[in-house]
């Protein structure tokens, strides 16, 4: 357990205490106490910071798994540092934030905490863990949390449905994530990130290669919401707005993109991984943008927004990885700036979003609604909220002198060097990635200019618009500052933490010691990305004037593409058909549940006894039958059969009773005490239970069954009769496996007890013991359960 | 229901408590000769069961006025715990130890944490059957 094992662990130890800060201590916000988490954990990334020299990075190993090549490894490399510290500085941030935004008399804050916590700690776990095992627990984690946030007004009905969802489809590319990852395990016969990294040639020319590939893109995509699976973004936004600010822009959706990047290293190079991800990335892009400009609820806009802006650091890394490509070695420090452009994006893209969704909480709070359709005019009474809408609108949209520009640059750099070196019909990347763009601008304004200006109507909004509270500007405020901070020293960060983020993407690319190119300047002269940029606010102004006059595109479009309407009809139909293969089984009745188990039992074992022809009978090693065995045989025969002809239900359960003691006497007969004192009790117990029972139990009428039904009991207990007797006899007469009875003679030796059968049960098979005694109790509970369950609905009625 | 049967309610009486004494007797057996925690909490369990025979529901709930799920529960979590302790100890989950000591009276007896572990199968048995019990026959 070292300090960084302890740094991931810390956000899940310190939910415990949540609860009693928000019980204990109701008048103090339980937002402060949480605050000192990412806090500690942020200044504990910032200090392992000198990555930059080319040290190793800081791993820590502990066994979790060991017989199945499990271990919680974590990795500190310049690509997890950049993540850590989202994760934590944002973090931070939005706690800060929440503070203001959650109430503290209305709110379950705990839940709201708890949640926020196992998040972070599990974004924390898959950016750190070198084991693909313990990166998909991680992984699914943050799908559980941001289930139970999105799910956080649980009362509300689009909460819950935005909650399935999202769960739905991350989980689902999650399932097919973990095959991928056993499919690489057993490629390369570890998990271990870096042992997989390293035997590159190995697992290249693996038949496996292709399919694990797609299904870790299947994951990655789909947590990342790239085109199609993106449907699950808009109907997060149910969430508290601090939740979409970190979770469904800043953080948990990179994490597909982190996977991506995590991968390059053993996919990239291969030019099936550059398609699959650029033209993905260059699909989400487009529409994300495209579909923004249509929303009237701003944090739907800002959802399609941040879907677009994850196609493009999506396509970066598509792009970015021909680096790798052995075809294209002598470019591979052009494509490699992608990957730059790529990290860079990513860490604007959290900082402006992130305090973009902190202006739209703002608005929210302080006008009640977020419908575009009923904002306007706000400029003079919200005039911080203003500057803070312009730096982050305009830093997406990529003008200067916003951060956003410098990676919007690279990003056309990135676009313009795959055409010039791929092929002639390639040309389409950038002129999608162009139009696209277009699209962002035209977002961005309508963000700006139809929240801030316009005619003011106050009759529209719910409650007095008027500024937010400090607090709640303090955190959009330093990310707004470090948008502007980023754009005119960009290499503050280019050397500290891009270039180490780029490293570990590209590691392969460098000779020890060397480092990548990254410094960044704003100004490149008059060349082809400053004209498209030109052209974008051409163009998008163009868009945004003429918006009425081609806003019917949208509700043109057909609604077969609409994937909404396809996952809500994929999810309806699968309900009534699992409602249908469940009806015509689960019929209700105990007779044909009985008949399907042992039908079963007869098939499956009987089956697999004929087909191992493991039916033997040998009765040459048998003792001699003793008389009295005889008689005690026949009389287990005659009591069982008299229970099939009696009449009433008290002779039958007496009869059975018979059975059951008779068998013990047979115990007695051979020597296992143990066994009779048991069978003996159980029965008196089972008998009273029985009787017990009799007085629910309708009286005993001779029914008329039909005799097909009669035919098929039969058979069925003449094949479970035979089966487990013809078992019975095998086992008795073959010994296909080594006895290991004798290890249980040296009992006493072993564990100090005499009795040989009560220290199996307490010592050498004591697990056994442990979860039968757990079922034991759970079948308890549930009879307990079902009674008062049915009693409290005769009370009711 | 009210059963006034003097003769099972008077054997009853007497025959709880012979029972009850071997149930015991046959859980600390357990280690040496046959018994253990299983049949003795089945036999503990059908003492009570007579008493309810004997008796009536609500007489016995006002003798014995225990919660028979929170006995099953600390049952399970004894024998959880064991096999904790174990971890704690730094061996294998569930392993068992056992030592000699000598007690007053009782002379060299042997003390295993098996015997905890039993203890906790012996009350998640009681608890088991008696909640069971219990609930069907409060619902008639």
């Amino acid at each position: 357990m070292s300090l960084l094992h302890f740094a991931v662990l810390l956000p899940f130890l310190y939910t415990v205490f949540v609860p009693l800060f928000f019980k204990k201590l109701p008048r103090v916000h339980t937002g402060w106490f949480v605050l000192i988490v990412p806090l500690l954990l942020f200044v504990y990334f910032a200090a392992q910071f000198p990555l930059r020299s080319g040290s190793a990075p800081l791993f820590q190993s502990l066994s979790w798994i060991p017989s199945l090549g499990i271990r919680f490894d974590l990795h500190l490399d310049g690509l997890s540092m950049l993540f850590a510290l989202i994760i934590t500085g944002i973090g931070f941030l939005v706690i800060v934030y929440s503070i203001y935004y959650m109430s503290k008399e209305r709110e379950a804050l705990h839940n709201f905490y708890i949640y926020l916590l196992v998040f972070m700690g599990a974004m924390l776990g898959i950016v750190l863990s070198d084991n693909l095992m313990v990166l998909y627990v991680f992984w699914e984690a943050t799908s559980v949390s941001s289930f139970l946030l999105i799910a956080y007004w649980f009362q509300r009905k689009r909460s819950r449905y935005g909650a399935q969802k999202a769960m739905l489809i991350t989980v689902t590319g999650g399932f097919a994530m973990l095959l991928g990852f056993l499919m690489l395990g057993s490629a390369a016969g570890t998990f271990s990130i870096r042992e997989i990294v390293a035997m590159k040639e190995v697992i290249v020319n693996d038949s496996l290669f292709i399919p694990a590939m797609l299904l870790v893109l299947l994951g990655a995509f789909t947590k990342s919401a790239q085109f199609p699976f993106h449907i699950w973004l808009p109907d997060a936004m149910e969430a508290p707005t601090p939740i979409s600010a970190y979770l469904h822009s800043a953080t948990m959706v990179k994490a597909g993109v982190y996977l991506v990047a995590r991968m390059t290293p053993v996919f990239g190079g291969h030019m099936s991984w550059f398609w699959i991800i650029t033209i993905i990335g260059i699909v989400t892009l487009f529409w994300g943008a495209f579909m923004a400009i249509r929303q009237f609820d701003l944090k739907a806009l800002l959802a399609y927004s941040t879907i677009s802006q994850l196609g493009l650091i999506m396509s970066l890394l598509g792009i970015g990885s021909l680096a790798l490509h052995t075809n294209y070695e002598a470019q591979a420090m052009l494509f490699s700036g992608a990957i730059l452009a790529a990290v860079f994006h990513l860490f604007n893209h959290s900082i402006f979003k992130g305090s973009l969704f902190m202006v739209v909480g703002i608005l929210d709070h302080e006008t009640g609604t977020r419908d575009i359709r009923k904002l306007g005019g706000l400029l003079s009474l919200m005039p911080v909220s203003f500057s803070l809408t312009i730096i982050g609108g305009l830093s997406m949209a990529g003008l200067p002198p916003f951060s956003g520009f410098l990676s919007k640059e690279m990003f056309f750099t990135g676009v313009l060097t795959a055409y010039q070196h791929i092929d002639q019909w390639v040309v389409l990347l950038p002129i999608v990635a162009w139009l696209a763009s277009v699209f962002t601008f035209v977002y961005c304004l309508v963000f700006v200019f139809k929240t801030f200006t316009g005619t003011y109507r106050p009759e529209r909004l719910d409650k007095k618009p008027h500024e937010a509270p400090a607090g709640m500007l303090v955190s959009p405020i330093v990310l707004a500052t470090l948008v502007l901070v980023i754009f005119f020293f960009p290499n503050l960060i280019s050397y500290t933490l891009l270039e180490p983020a780029m490293r570990s993407v590209l590691p392969s690319l460098l000779q020890p010691g060397e480092v990548f190119e990254v410094d960044i300047k704003p100004w490149h002269g008059f060349n082809t990305e400053l004209f498209m940029t030109v052209g974008i606010v051409v163009m998008g102004s163009l868009l945004y004037k003429t918006y009425k006059k081609w806003s019917d595109i949208y509700y043109n479009l057909p609604r077969k593409f609409d994937f909404n309407h396809m996952y809500d009809k994929g999810l309806t139909g699968a309900e009534r058909l699992s409602a249908r293969v469940t009806n015509f089984y689960m019929n209700g009745f105990l007779h044909s549940y009985l008949s399907y188990i042992f039908t079963f039992v007869i098939i499956v074992v009987g089956g697999s006894f004929l087909l191992q022809r493991a039916f033997a009978i040998d009765p040459s090693t048998n003792a001699v039958i003793e008389w009295h065995e005889y008689l005690l045989a026949v009389s287990i025969a005659v009591s069982s059969g008299f229970v099939l002809f009696v009449n009433s239900r008290l002779t039958s359960i007496i009869g059975v009773g018979a059975v059951g003691y008779l068998v013990s006497l047979l115990f007695v007969i051979f020597r296992a005490p143990d066994l009779a004192l048991t069978q003996l009790v159980v029965e008196t117990i089972t008998t009273a239970l029985f009787l017990l029972c009799f007085y629910f139990l309708p009286k005993l009428k001779t029914e008329v069954v039909r005799i097909r039904v009669k035919v098929s009991n039969l058979l069925i207990s003449i094949g479970v009769g035979t089966v487990f007797t013809l078992i019975g006899i095998s086992a008795q007469s073959t010994n296909p496996f080594k006895p290991i009875s004798h290890f249980f003679l040296n009992s006493y030796e072993l564990s100090g007890a005499r009795n040989m059968v009560n220290s199996i049960l307490v010592d050498f098979r004591a697990f056994d013991t442990m979860l039968e005694s757990v079922v034991l109790f759970t079948a308890g509970i549930g009879v307990y359960t079902l009674i008062n369950l049915r009693k409290s609905r005769r009370e009711k009625r | 229901m009210k059963f006034s049967d003097l003769i099972l309610q008077t054997a009853a009486k007497v025959l709880v408590f012979i029972i009850m004494t071997f149930s015991i007797y046959i859980l600390f057996a357990g280690h040496h000769n046959p018994g253990g925690g299983f049949i003795g909490g089945l036999i503990t369990a059908s003492a009570l069961m007579l008493l309810y025979v004997a008796f009536d529901v609500e007489t016995i709930q006002e003798i014995i006025p225990v919660d028979f799920k929170v006995i099953g529960a600390i049952g399970v979590l004894m024998a959880l715990l064991t096999g904790i302790g174990a971890i704690v100890a730094d061996v294998p989950f569930l392993t068992q130890v056992y030592r000699y000591v000598d007690l007053p009276l009782l002379g060299k007896t042997g003390l295993g944490s098996a015997l905890v572990f039993d203890l906790g199968v012996y009350l998640a048995v009681i608890g088991t059957t008696m909640t069971i019990i219990r609930s069907i026959s409060e619902d008639m």
